[in-house]
């Protein structure tokens, strides 16, 4: 076994862990608004603020340790092409939303 | 400089090059599936009205939240196991270690399936067929649409497993299962939406 064997064998375990971390977070992340939900421990509107919560922590804990994310040394037009789409869908989202559900109100 | 999602690293020679190209690329292919979904929810939450239930069955009446529990479960494990799937391939562990994570995953891929089937099948049951509301056409056209994506998935990984045996880990072949990682891990994201909006947001109102 080489020198090179070894730290690759290292890196490993610790991309293990990284894995097991982020695995974890969304475990209790996913828990929470379950939890919430089945044993109706708040009112409606404190309920939905809470798992609105846990739903996007989730999805950074998902974007940061499963599809390997982050803020730091990235191909910046990967990054930009991320951000730059979800903001079209946040301005189409939220728009149809906002217009749709102005309409639903008059009816 | 890394490209989102798992990098094979230096030490992989030419697949490691080609990554650079068609990861970007499977983003661009991500980010316009990504849009679909989002649309789908817009149209779901818009839909989410008395005038939308049109007096059809509501969340409440069709929903089973111990099935979508266990699915949650599951999609969130087969997460993990494509990761373990993923370091195998990075870290050169060999194409039986590579492939029985990734048959894990597929059996985890498929239970899910099953799951989902059977809810769908239990909604019909009670009335809750597309053409019942408004509410209920936006429902089936986004929680199956999901399913659909978790089907081309486990397809995908089928095939994978057969290029591994066919072709070995041949660069092509890595920066496949690549791309097939960051779908499967898109598909579990996409899920998060799911259970959070239509899911929870239903039966807690």
């Amino acid at each position: 076994m080489s020198d090179l064997d070894y730290l690759d064998d290292r890196n490993y375990w610790r991309e293990v862990r990284h894995y097991l971390i982020g695995f974890g977070l969304a475990l209790a992340l996913t828990l929470i608004p379950f939890a919430i939900i089945y044993w109706k421990m708040l009112a409606f509107k404190p309920a939905l603020t809470v798992i609105g919560l846990c739903a996007l922590l989730q999805m950074v804990v998902h974007l940061r340790f499963f599809l390997h994310i982050d803020l730091s040394r990235q191909k910046r037009e990967d990054l930009q092409l991320i951000l730059f789409s979800v903001l079209l869908l946040a301005i189409m989202a939220l728009g149809t939303i906002w217009i749709i559900g102005n309409l639903g109100m008059r009816m | 400089m890394k490209h989102p999602g798992i990098n094979l690293g230096p030490h992989h020679g030419t697949a490691h090059d080609q990554a650079e190209k068609v990861v970007f690329g499977f983003w661009v292919f991500l980010m316009s599936d990504l849009i679909i979904f989002g649309l789908m929810f817009a149209t779901y939450v818009t839909m989410t009205n008395p005038v939308g239930m049109a007096g059809g069955p509501g969340p409440k009446h069709v929903f089973d939240l111990a099935s979508v529990f266990a699915q949650t479960m599951i999609l969130l494990t087969s997460s993990l196991t494509f990761g373990m799937a993923s370091l195998a391939i990075r870290h050169e562990q060999g194409r039986n270690i590579i492939s029985i994570w990734l048959y894990v995953t597929l059996a985890l891929g498929l239970t899910f399936l099953v799951f989902e089937a059977r809810d769908f099948t239990s909604m019909v049951g009670l009335g809750a067929v597309p053409s019942r509301s408004g509410y209920l056409s936006a429902f089936f056209g986004l929680v199956p649409l999901h399913g659909l994506h978790v089907m081309a998935g486990c397809l995908w990984i089928m095939v994978m497993i057969l290029q591994i045996r066919a072709f070995g880990m041949i660069p092509l072949v890595k920066t496949r299962l690549l791309r097939l990682g960051l779908f499967w891990h898109f598909l579990d994201l996409v899920w998060i939406g799911i259970f959070t909006i239509v899911y929870l947001g239903g039966i807690g109102t």
